[in-house]
């Protein structure tokens, strides 16, 4: 299940790498966002569903934010500035939380009643159930906009080169803030469906997944959808693995110890450099 | 001098050799998200060295930042055959790796962290960074600096020139790995305690961002860039909780502004009346 919830912030990670280059690192703040809001609407009252759209929807608007302040400078700048700009939205993000909510844990009341959906022994938990569901659906869709419609044909010329897009008639600023909505409609929805799982929600939950689902994103190859979603399967079972044969103490060392040794052997990941525009 | 301000003196001087640390390879245009790892490792050996070695402070943190050295350039020569963000990311597995594997290393107190018993104060520390700032400024001064520049702005063209664009490379990485081990040593000496949650990936950004806000182009910028991260927290701090909030929302406003951060080497030379980069370029030629 975690395996799902990284494939999601690696697509939303790739997606903005795949088509505009660029590593947003204010998507664990989105996806904080996405966490933090459902559990807030759902402790002022809300019903779960739209709780989850509220925050949904307020990711979307601070994604729009981000927009506004790293990529429509990126041009004229150097490489590094966009990342700088966002990684000061992920410290700007964390700490408003942290200053309207405090910085303690959170826990998220149960939205799905009693929540095991028993097959003779096997055990199966809704909300899982739901999340996978989900996230598939999501995935599908994705993929099906990139490559079936008008606009997954301009963002794959984006993603070729951004000016040949400029010259060809793609109103390239008016369609990249749609990228930055999407990405964090991803990373929102991961963190939604963290709220709802794990029940526990806190104003850095970000941080830790935000870095496993830039492994899962690398292992898959950046740019790849598909491949961020593999990536992401293949972190979390490294995780689970890691856990029942060497010892808790040593995932990190394994997770980062397998990304380390991906960038250096075959930098474009397992699943080659397929970009966005090759294989959605 | 009060106590308050001691300590923020102390850990702006330990910011400012980290911040060095990470402008050397930032020079030569590689983003090193690993940073926080170096000076880990030059941090535990340092303290290793003066804990069981009863070696002085002095010369166990000079040799924390040999041993960090060591580590970078045997790193460096595989992890710079990837570049751009490939690089940078490789560089914050490295910093995992080192930071989880010092969690279970419990010859050094494994994830309950490591007391070291000497002591150093401000004056030594302060001492320390400023012979750092005048290694790094003799380096620039040097044709080090000017084939570093060069590197920097386009490999292939400082490849055609004659520079062996690799070493110097590996020489910015190495060199930089090393400074940021001496800070990890200063760290462990002036605290006398170090534990491996300290050198996570915040820091190494933290110590980057310094090096970016203050400007990649001029010896001076991370001087700068640490001085007015380290103060302004401190200034802010009538604001409580939301200094960070403000302090966020600068950082986003000057990368919009002054996206080259906050000082360039050309300004300096136009302000004090040098010559201009392209004279230096020619002469160096």
């Amino acid at each position: 299940m975690l395996g799902s919830i990284y494939a999601m912030v690696g697509v939303a990670l790739t997606l903005s790498i795949g088509i505009l280059k660029f590593l947003n690192f204010s998507i664990p703040g989105l996806f904080m966002i996405g966490g933090m809001v459902t559990w807030f609407l759902i402790r002022s009252g809300v019903g779960w569903p739209i709780a989850a759209l509220g925050a949904l929807a307020l990711a979307a608007a601070a994604a729009l934010v981000v927009e506004r302040f790293t990529w429509r400078w990126m041009r004229a700048a150097q490489e590094f500035v966009p990342l700088v700009s966002s990684m000061a939205f992920l410290i700007l993000f964390e700490n408003l939380a942290v200053g309207y909510w405090g910085s303690d844990l959170k826990s998220v009341p149960p939205v799905f009643g009693s929540s095991d959906l028993r097959i003779d022994n096997l055990v199966i938990s809704v909300p899982q159930l739901f999340g996978l569901g989900c996230s598939i659906v999501l995935i599908w869709s994705l993929s099906l906009l990139l490559t079936r419609t008008a606009i997954g044909r301009a963002l794959r010329t984006i993603a070729e080169d951004s000016d040949t897009a400029l010259l060809l008639g793609v109103d390239v600023t008016r369609i990249v803030p749609l990228v930055f909505i999407i990405s964090g409609l991803f990373a929102a929805f991961a963190g939604v469906l963290f709220a709802i799982n794990y029940r526990q929600v806190h104003p850095f939950m970000g941080d830790a997944l935000g870095l496993k689902g830039i492994s899962a994103m690398v292992v898959g190859g950046m740019g790849n959808v598909w491949g961020a979603i593999a990536g992401g399967l293949i972190i979390g079972l490294a995780e689970s693995f890691s856990i029942s044969y060497i010892g808790a103490d040593f995932v990190d060392i394994t997770v980062y110890g397998l990304l380390l040794l991906i960038l250096i052997v075959k930098p474009t990941g397992l699943f080659g450099d397929a970009a966005i525009g090759a294989r959605a | 001098m009060s106590g308050y301000v001691e300590g923020v003196l102390i850990v702006l001087a330990i910011n400012i050799v980290y911040a060095y640390g990470a402008f050397l390879p930032i020079a030569a245009g590689q983003l090193n998200l690993g940073v926080a790892g170096f000076a880990a490792i030059g941090g535990y050996v340092a303290a290793f060295l003066s804990n069981k070695v009863a070696l002085s402070p002095l010369a166990a943190i000079p040799l924390g930042g040999f041993a960090a050295g060591l580590i970078g350039l045997a790193v460096a020569i595989p992890v710079l055959r990837t570049r751009g963000i490939y690089l940078a990311l490789a560089t914050f597995a490295l910093g995992e790796i080192v930071r989880a594997s010092i969690l279970n290393l419990e010859v050094v107190g494994g994830a309950a962290g490591y007391p070291v018993t000497a002591f150093i104060g401000l004056p030594t520390i302060g001492l320390f960074a400023v012979g750092i700032i005048a290694l790094v400024w003799l380096l620039f001064a040097m044709r080090f600096g000017i084939a570093i520049t060069a590197v920097h702005d386009d490999e292939r063209v400082a490849d055609l020139m004659g520079l062996n664009v690799r070493a110097f490379q590996i020489a910015a990485f190495t060199l930089g790995a090393m400074i940021a081990g001496v800070g990890g040593g200063l760290y462990a000496h002036a605290f006398n305690y170090i534990e491996a949650q300290y050198f996570s990936i915040s820091l190494s950004i933290s110590i980057v961002l310094y090096v970016l806000l203050g400007g990649t182009q001029s010896v001076l910028g991370p001087l700068l860039g640490a001085t007015v991260f380290t103060l302004l927290p401190e200034i802010l701090r009538s604001g409580a909780q939301w200094r960070y909030v403000l302090f966020a929302v600068i950082l986003i406003v000057v990368m919009v502004l002054r996206p080259q951060g906050l000082v360039t080497g050309g300004q300096f030379r136009r302000f004090f009346g040098g010559r201009s980069n392209a004279e230096r370029a020619e002469q160096a030629a």
